[in-house]
């Protein structure tokens, strides 16, 4: 397809001389527009989607990225301007992604094969001043609590949390598991690493909502609490769990991290559709490249090259017709 | 806008009310009185007018859901027969998709077909050289020499810094939303001059345009005009349009009778009389207003970058995110040093704008009367066979950008260790005396007594008709349920312009009288408006912590600006006769300063806290980012959960709380003007 383009007169002679038509390679019987991936703003995800938009690029499909806030992609989604989001955490994107679904518009393509691992989580150096922890119950003693407060929250201690659009009932599990904590509510995840940044260089006590893939946890030596595990039945019903009187009375749900997209991609693009679907990478390989991105400073399209050439078995597989 | 409108009534300047000069006497003990009831009021009230303290909530008027249905009905059902709404919607979003398509093609992707990764280009795009040469000789073409060395150097920077790529995609939707943004803003401004009853609809529409955070709108505009960087640029217009129009109302205005007058006696007809007289000899105010739209679009760089514009915003977004405090400022200053070069281009234009033209040599071949136009093809094209020997001329090699790598990161680092103790006791102090008490306070005030305060402040200012606006306007904030938050962003925003004003006002004061310090200042109150503050955000809550106080000061840092800016102004403007006087009747200097200077100056400096309301205000949607709840929350948590309605009505409040203080100000400086004159 040639796009005409208006050029102001005096540029149109020189540009004519060259101005050739060309047939982009596509698929057969495919549709060759180009798909068009989401990106967001931190590092795992345009990761998880260079390496997509590379294999689909392979199989002779024609891709465009486009940058995109992670919630704010739906309305794009659902009206088929965008094509494709390859990651949705069911921690954080879950309400967002049923409410697109539900309107037929939008596909769930499955999951990525990453696991999104959230919780409570302290620097190493805390356990010093808080002995018992990992186990939640530690945060119950008084000197526990006071270790991790400020002026402000003293005597209670201080737990921040993710910002107020991630939902994830902290303030319900600190009244369900009568913890001598307050929540404060960090509003982007930007924030909350310039607090752990900047509490890791002072050494200072903290606590905080941390989630995986991601470089922090490569980055600072640190655990996760360990809450009692979760279950459905806990988040919905008070008798179950540790509280008889109150739900959310355990730790955080890990889940699936999802690729989600406009649903008309499966008649537009059937062979696409196929390599999406079947798009897969694990937690480890992916800890390792964000790793590689954001700590040791390469490029994501050296990162991402590289997986390629180590995992050509694999992602030709995905596109195998 | 045809020309096919009735006229139906002839120009005429709205005739200025003054409702409150009368009844002297009565306002001794008018306010005194008020304050003593709703004191009393707000004490011992609680128990028999629960209502007054907490709105009933079965009394809220649910606007949300009707917003929120409104707006499904358009996407979904709207129709004007032939085509629906969002087919017109997206015949716009085409339309601007064209312009943008070749600005970006010149600018960066080069020309292209087909389209995504399968696109073949046949032309690269102008290389660095060939824009830097171009913006030189724009610059040479508006301000001379030394304004061409200026923009080189921020552009050069751009280059250095290796920012080129990103820079150009900003530039690229820039130089398309500028244009439009203008035209529009003179055409509804005109249409406004000429038709009062389209000025009365207009105005209160561009109040609203200006102070609704852009986040409640942009799920809508995404819906619209689809996702990509045309939905940016149309978000980006909505912001940075209304001053245009406002200005062009008032340069029409201002346009002398006597050209008028000369217009009609040499028999213009009535589009020669528009086009011919009125907008040539507004000229010189009309570049305000495209000044300010510049600098509006590059204040929505970094919102745009969230909806698929790409470029330099969605860089600092990015750098921040993994916590690369160096290459955000990076991106950042990039964003400052674009909008230096293009806000000092056009400020030249204007000025020379101002200058009758030089003489045109009439005769001549093509080349000698248009030297800058040949010599800008003669680069083009130069440099694009350099870029083909040599490619470092067409694209900046990496080895020779230079970076400041962790150098920022470093020294932030190096803060927080060693001085964290002592930030942290300065916040401590400010936070719990004075933050937090104020919030409880204003969190207790009955709503119904608050309400009836600001429609009696608007009485005494501005009559009965402020009043019934003040008065409805705070009102339907409690009726839609907003109260509490509106009354934590009042909480945070009213300290935050007590703080600006403290800081900026004397600033101004030491300014106004110092050339060397006022333009050092004016660097430093440029760079603070255009530096996007997610930039400064990020190590102000490494060293704050997360909360109401950084918030504050990322208000601060924003809102200082026209405090600073409008007191210089002010001071400046003093008839130096009037300060002669004052000297020969031998007042010292802190008596010209207290008694004469700041008095004359007082409506500009007023003037002045009226924008630093608007500045807080605005910048309520990035104080959300680090954690706080106030509206602006809301209209984010709206966003993220793509609410139309909750997030419009949560905007409207923002809007209301705007309109009400800009409202009462304005009239209070009418009164003082009035009263001094």
């Amino acid at each position: 397809m040639f796009q005409p383009i208006r050029l102001p007169g005096l540029f149109a002679a020189t540009l004519c001389l060259s101005a050739a038509f060309t047939i982009a390679p596509a698929a057969a019987q495919e549709s060759t527009d180009p798909i068009k991936l989401t990106l967001h703003d931190w590092t795992g995800q345009l990761i998880t989607t260079e390496i997509m938009g590379e294999v689909l690029k392979k199989a002779g499909y024609s891709v465009e990225y486009v940058q995109a806030d992670y919630l704010a992609q739906f309305a794009g989604l659902e009206t088929g301007d965008l094509h494709v989001a390859m990651e949705m955490w069911e921690t954080t994107g879950r309400d967002a992604m049923d409410a697109a679904t539900a309107t037929g518009k939008v596909e769930n393509f499955g999951e990525t094969g990453m696991q999104a691992k959230e919780e409570w989580w302290y620097p190493a150096y805390m356990k010093e001043k808080c002995p018992g922890l990992p186990n939640w119950e530690a945060l119950k003693s008084e000197a526990c609590a006071e270790a991790f407060s400020i002026p402000e929250t003293a005597p209670k201690g201080r737990y921040l949390g993710g910002p107020v659009t991630w939902g994830g009932f902290d303030d319900e599990r600190v009244e369900a598991l009568d913890l001598p904590f307050e929540v404060i509510h960090a509003g982007t995840d930007a924030a909350l690493f310039a607090e752990l940044e900047s509490a890791y260089q002072r050494q200072a006590p903290i606590l905080l909502w941390i989630y995986a893939p991601h470089w922090a946890p490569a980055k600072y030596q640190g655990e996760w609490v360990e809450f009692p595990p979760y279950s459905k039945e806990c988040y919905e019903d008070p008798a179950a769990g540790v509280n008889p009187d109150a739900a959310y009375d355990c730790g955080k749900p890990f889940g699936p991290i999802w690729k989600v997209g406009w649903s008309g991609v499966k008649d537009k693009w059937p062979g696409a559709y196929a390599a999406i679907k079947a798009f897969n990478v694990n937690n480890d390989e992916m800890g390792a490249m964000i790793t590689k991105v954001d700590l040791d400073g390469k490029k994501v399209s050296e990162v991402v090259a590289e997986w390629m050439a180590a995992n050509e078995a694999r992602w030709s597989g995905w596109i195998k017709k | 806008m045809g020309a096919s409108f009735p006229v139906l009534q002839p120009v005429s300047e709205p005739i200025p009310e003054n409702p409150a000069s009368r009844g002297a006497a009565r306002a001794r003990w008018l306010w005194p009185l008020a304050l003593a009831l709703f004191v009393l009021f707000w004490q011992f009230g609680e128990g028999f007018a629960k209502w007054a303290f907490s709105y009933p909530r079965a009394l809220e008027i649910p606007a949300a859901r009707w917003i929120g249905r409104a707006a499904k009905w358009l996407v979904d059902e709207a129709s004007f027969g032939l085509f629906t709404f969002t087919d017109l919607t997206r015949f716009l979003a085409d339309i601007i998709d064209v312009p943008y398509r070749v600005a970006l093609g010149l600018l960066s992707s080069g020309l292209l077909s087909g389209q995504g990764s399968s696109a073949v280009q046949h032309l690269p795009p102008l290389s660095w050289l060939a824009v830097l040469a171009i913006v030189a000789l724009i610059g040479h073409h508006a301000g001379g020499a030394r304004l061409a060395a200026l923009v080189t150097a921020c552009f050069g920077f751009l280059v250095i810094f290796g920012q080129w790529t990103s820079a150009m995609v900003t530039l690229a939707s820039i130089v398309v939303a500028v244009p439009i943004g203008v035209l529009a803003g003179l055409l509804l401004g005109l249409a406004a001059w000429r038709w009062p009853f389209f000025e009365r609809m207009l105005v209160p529409v561009l109040d609203l345009m200006q102070t609704i955070p852009v986040f409640a709108y942009l799920v809508p505009v995404l819906v619209f005009f689809g996702f990509g960087p045309t939905a940016a640029i149309v978000a980006t217009l909505i912001y940075a349009l209304p001053p245009m129009a406002r200005v062009t109302i008032l340069a029409m205005r201002s346009v002398p009778a006597e050209i008028r007058d000369l217009g009609n006696m040499v028999g213009c007809s009535r589009r020669q009389m528009t086009w011919k007289v009125m907008v040539p000899s507004a000229k010189d105010s009309l570049m305000v207003g495209v000044n300010q739209v510049i600098m509006l679009s590059l204040n929505m760089v970094i919102i745009a970058s969230m909806i698929g514009a790409g470029g330099l915003g969605f860089d600092v977004l990015a750098a921040l995110r993994r916590l690369d405090i160096g290459a955000g400022l990076e991106a950042g200053l990039a964003i400052v040093a674009l909008a230096v070069a293009l806000d000092r281009l056009s400020q030249a234009y204007a000025e020379k704008a101002g200058r009758p033209a030089a003489g045109i040599a009439a005769g001549g071949g093509f080349v000698s009367r248009h030297p800058y136009l040949v010599a800008a093809l003669t680069i083009v094209v130069a440099t694009f066979l350099a870029g083909l020997a040599m490619p470092a001329l067409q694209s900046f090699p990496e080895r020779w950008q230079v970076s400041t790598g962790t150098f920022w990161s470093e020294v932030v680092r190096w803060i927080n260790v060693n001085f964290f103790d002592a930030l942290e006791a300065i916040r401590n102090v400010i936070l719990l005396n004075i933050l937090v008490p104020l919030k409880r306070l204003l969190g207790d005030l009955p709503w119904a007594g608050v309400v009836a305060l600001l429609a009696l402040a608007g009485y005494r200012l501005g009559g009965l008709r402020l009043a019934a606006l003040v008065g409805v306007l705070s009102f339907l904030i409690a009726a839609t349920g907003q109260w509490e938050k509106a009354m934590i962003t009042v909480y945070l925003c009213g300290i935050s312009v007590v703080f600006a004003c403290l800081i900026g006002v004397p600033l101004g004061i030491l300014a106004a009288e110092r050339e060397r310090l006022w333009r050092w200042l004016q660097l430093v109150i440029d760079t603070l408006q255009t530096l996007p503050s997610f930039v400064y955000l990020m190590p102000v809550v490494m060293l704050f912590r997360v909360g109401d106080f950084t918030a504050m000061i990322a208000v601060v840092a924003y809102a200082v600006v026209p405090a600073i800016r409008y007191t210089v102004l002010g001071l400046q403007r003093v008839d130096p006769r009037v300060v002669e006087a004052g000297r020969a009747m031998g007042c010292t200097s802190g008596q010209i300063l207290a008694k004469i200077k700041l008095k004359l100056a007082l409506p500009e400096i007023l003037l002045g806290l009226n924008q630093t309301i608007m500045f807080a205000l605005s910048m309520l949607v990035i104080t959300a980012l680090v954690g706080t709840r106030d509206l602006g929350q809301e209209v984010y948590i709206a966003l993220t959960k793509a609410d139309t309605g909750r997030g419009i009505v949560a905007g409207l409040s923002i809007a209301f709380i705007a309109i009400i203080a800009d409202r009462l100000i304005s009239a209070g400086a009418n009164r003082i003007r009035e009263r001094m004159s």
